[in-house]
């Protein structure tokens, strides 16, 4: 066993023990402190990558004395490898891209509450992508739970109440749901490890032995992340969750929570149910229906926004979508596309919640497009963000938002002919509704007006900045260099096994 | 700070806001300061002035608004209860279905009883030094599942102070002022039957989290004992008295230290179990107080967050603080 191999245990419970002493630093301190743990975690994370690329194969970390069916395990392969780098990236720039909102929105005395919840989503977010252990995943998904609902309510207003408690209800719901699933799965299969049940899951579909049982577990679970993750029709907690917490919130509850569900769900489709008795069953078929209507539904919504927050919040149901299209048409190669627009969605949709803010901030406060018009010109770099965040939404060739399209067009033709037309035509329509209200943002922040907001002595935020820069390299490094990715997706499907 | 609307103060959320916050019952603190006095006339005023605005912005509603799409609305609140209780109907009918396929509870050949359940019951004492079997399995078997389950408590206590917490100054005053305001002070019956059971409680809590390995217990059960202890010695004898031994200081310490050990140790564990090191961890003999190594100390740990979550919970709601 190699040092590298510890450093997966050790991301995850630096974390825990990050958020405990956050809770006894004062805010500022605790502030500075969680970026740190977070930027040490993501190195660990990118040499864990690197090892798991290197080995070719994944491998199992027992964590404790006693082998897995009996302890817990964690395993790691090349794709968690790389959704733990993309992941704690994430969190890094969210958090150092909102500080001057953070200072705004959150009360001082409450500042490291907040970051005992950022430091325990991170290790409820790595714990998802490396657990091995089906209820340990319930565990860490309660975790992230209440973690998102205090990320929705730092910001103490009536909206956010409101929005925190819909969020609370939906997702408690989904929770429920998944324990549910988990627990029949438990009673019919004798097994929590991962690749135990898959074993007897294959034998029971073989058998024909708890048909029924078996359906319902997996369509339980399948609407449990669906729900977590705001699929189409249930998506009603979204846009007041996204719309009124405070900006790094924002972007970690679009880009990070909702994400980590996916993949869990993700896992739970290769690695427990297997992927042949999942489309036997036809949920990819359910879950390609609601993501095309989301694709649609979702679109059509955004353009009677007149809310930046609410745009940017319906553009993620659409977005959504396209991720669920992805794993719906049941192939690897749509599985590969679905998390590659994981990625890309992630790295765009953060960016637009921050740069976003920056425009805010030189607008008289007002998120409405009437008084946002000429804010790209009052925060460059903002404006700068923002227009490259909405075109890699609309699918400008090398951005991310392009070629995670490509991909889905390409799984698409090798799909089953009436899913190819249904998924192609449904790609044309929402790049074209995509464009109508994305485009419409950009020309409506550079559009010169509302000069008298323009104040001499605003100085744009350096972490800001920082992190706006890095979130539009990363998001023209996965538009320019999406191969390794892709292969490195595709590897790890095929160790997932 | 984002611009907020002109009227905000006169939409619902910022009712909700004030309810959560605890404005709504200002009124049963009237300070007799000049200026606080002033201040709270002419936020009276303004909230006379909001209802009187809001209730012409109504009544021009009611005017401009047909009764039809009113009686719509109704007709469609009217038909989403139904839907609502038909969709759990269905809901509930599935999941009973579902359970008469599963398989019959308690019977010898079910897939659940396999060479897990047997390793834990043959070899569990063996190999965890516990006589409780459950202790054994949640605390060393499943280590790492219990830690983010002792983590979910401590997440929830932060939960409910961003929630509750209120902030320095004459709201917190106010609310620390009143927080006996419902309720009897210095109750005899109360205070002599506390004096009795307290100590009581404490002990069976502290034998409860002791003695977690060895019978029906630990950590989470006991925690919860100890903290009903001091909710009882709270409302008996008031927060003063409590501050004395109970106050933010010693929650704080309390709580981080109990959980910074408790990852401590577990760390050490995994990492000498996952790279087939001896741990040097004596187990004991079974059936002993001071056995099973680690689990004693985990369950003290255990123990300590949970009775402090408890009483924080108490604390937060009553008073909004600690």
């Amino acid at each position: 066993m190699t040092f590298i191999e510890n450093f997966v245990p050790f991301s995850i419970i630096l974390c825990m023990g990050a958020g405990i002493i956050s809770s006894a630093l004062k805010g500022r301190t605790s502030r500075r402190f969680s970026i740190i743990i977070l930027s040490v975690v993501l190195i660990l994370s990118c040499f864990v990558l690197g090892y798991t690329v290197y080995l070719g194969h994944a491998f199992v970390y027992v964590m404790g004395k006693f082998p897995a069916p009996w302890g817990n395990e964690l395993r790691a392969g090349c794709l968690e490898g790389l959704m733990a780098v993309f992941f704690s990236v994430i969190m890094l720039l969210s958090v150092v891209g909102g500080i001057r909102g953070q200072n705004d929105d959150i009360r001082e005395d409450k500042m490291n509450l907040y970051f005992i919840m950022i430091d325990l989503m991170m290790a409820s977010l790595l714990a998802l992508v490396y657990t091995n252990d089906l209820f340990t995943a319930y565990v860490f998904v309660e975790i992230n739970t209440m973690a998102a609902c205090a990320l929705i309510m730092i910001r103490d207003n009536g909206h956010t109440l409101v929005a925190a408690t819909k969020y609370m209800i939906m997702s408690l719901l989904g929770s429920g749901l998944l324990l549910i699933g988990i627990s029949m799965l438990y009673t019919i299969t004798g097994q929590l490890l991962m690749p135990n049940i898959h074993e007897a899951v294959v034998r029971l579909n073989e058998t024909g032995e708890y048909a029924i049982p078996l359906t319902v577990v997996i369509g339980l679970m399948s609407v449990a992340l669906a729900i977590k993750s705001a699929l189409y029709p249930f998506h009603s907690w979204l846009p007041e969750a996204y719309g009124y917490s405070t900006a790094s919130s924002s972007a970690i509850l679009s880009s990070l929570v909702s994400k980590g569900y996916i993949f869990l769900l993700i896992k739970i489709f290769y690695r427990v149910i297997g992927m042949d008795v999942m489309v036997g069953h036809k949920i990819t078929n359910i879950l390609f229906v609601f993501g095309i209507i989301g694709m649609i539904m979702g679109s059509v919504t955004a353009i009677r926004q007149t809310d930046v927050r609410h745009l940017i919040a319906y553009s993620s149901i659409a977005q959504i979508g396209y991720i669920y299209m992805g794993m719906g048409l049941g192939s690897n190669a749509g599985m590969v596309a679905a998390i590659f627009h994981i990625m890309a969605h992630g790295a765009t949709k953060s960016m637009l919640f921050i740069a976003q803010r920056g425009l805010v901030e030189v607008s008289d406060g007002s998120k409405d497009f009437s008084d946002l018009k000429g804010s790209g010109f009052r925060n460059h770099l903002a404006g700068l963000a923002f227009a490259v965040g909405a075109f890699s939404m609309v699918g400008v060739p090398l951005l991310a938002g392009f070629t995670s399209k490509v991909y889905f067009a390409e799984a698409a033709i090798t799909a089953v002919r009436v899913k190819m037309w249904i998924a192609m035509i449904t790609l044309a329509i929402s790049t074209i509704l995509n464009a109508v209200y994305f485009i419409r943002a950009v020309i409506s922040v550079y559009t010169p007006r509302n000069m008298e907001y323009k104040d001499s002595s605003y100085k744009p935020s350096t972490n800001m900045a920082f992190a706006l820069i890095c979130f539009i390299i990363f998001n023209f490094f996965l538009g320019i260099l999406s191969y390794p990715i892709a292969n490195t997706i595709e590897t790890g499907l095929k160790v997932f096994d | 700070m984002s611009k907020k609307r002109r009227d905000y103060k006169l939409t619902f959320y910022s009712r909700i806001e004030d309810f959560v916050n605890g404005k709504e019952e200002f009124l049963l603190y009237r300070p007799t300061g000049t200026t606080e006095a002033k201040k709270l006339e002419t936020l009276e005023e303004e909230l006379t002035e909001a209802a009187d605005l809001l209730e012409k912005r109504e009544a021009r509603q009611k005017v401009q608004d047909n009764t039809e799409p009113l009686d719509f609305l109704k007709r469609f609140h009217r038909l989403y209860g139904i839907i609502a209780v038909l969709v759990c109907a269905t809901m509930m009918g599935m999941l009973m279905i579902t359970v008469s396929w599963l398989p019959k509870f308690g019977e010898p050949g079910n897939p659940a009883n396999n060479e897990v359940i047997a390793r834990y019951i043959e070899k569990g004492q063996e190999e965890t030094g516990a006589v409780n079997v459950v202790t054994g399995l949640i605390l060393n078997y499943r280590g790492f599942d219990t830690m983010g389950e002792t983590h979910v408590l401590f997440i929830a206590a932060s939960c409910v102070m961003i929630l509750l917490l209120i902030a320095e100054g004459e709201e917190k005053k106010s609310s620390y002022a009143f927080d006996r305001y419902l309720e009897p002070k210095n109750d005899i019956i109360i205070q002599k039957v506390a004096a009795f059971l307290v100590p009581v409680v404490f002990v069976f809590g502290i034998y409860v989290i002791l003695n977690g390995h060895l019978s029906p217990g630990g950590g989470f059960s006991g925690g919860a004992i100890l903290g009903a202890g001091l909710i009882m010695y709270v409302s008996a004898f008031g927060f003063k008295k409590t501050q004395r031994f109970m106050n933010e200081h010693v929650y704080k310490i309390a709580k981080v230290s109990a959980l910074c050990f408790y990852v401590c140790c577990l760390s050490y564990y995994f990492y000498m179990g996952a790279h087939g090191y001896d741990n040097h961890i004596p187990l004991g003999t079974p059936g002993n107080i001071i056995s099973s190594g680690l689990i004693l100390f985990i369950n003290i740990f255990v123990g300590t967050e949970v009775a402090c979550t408890m009483y924080a919970f108490y604390a937060l709601f009553r008073k909004g603080g600690l």
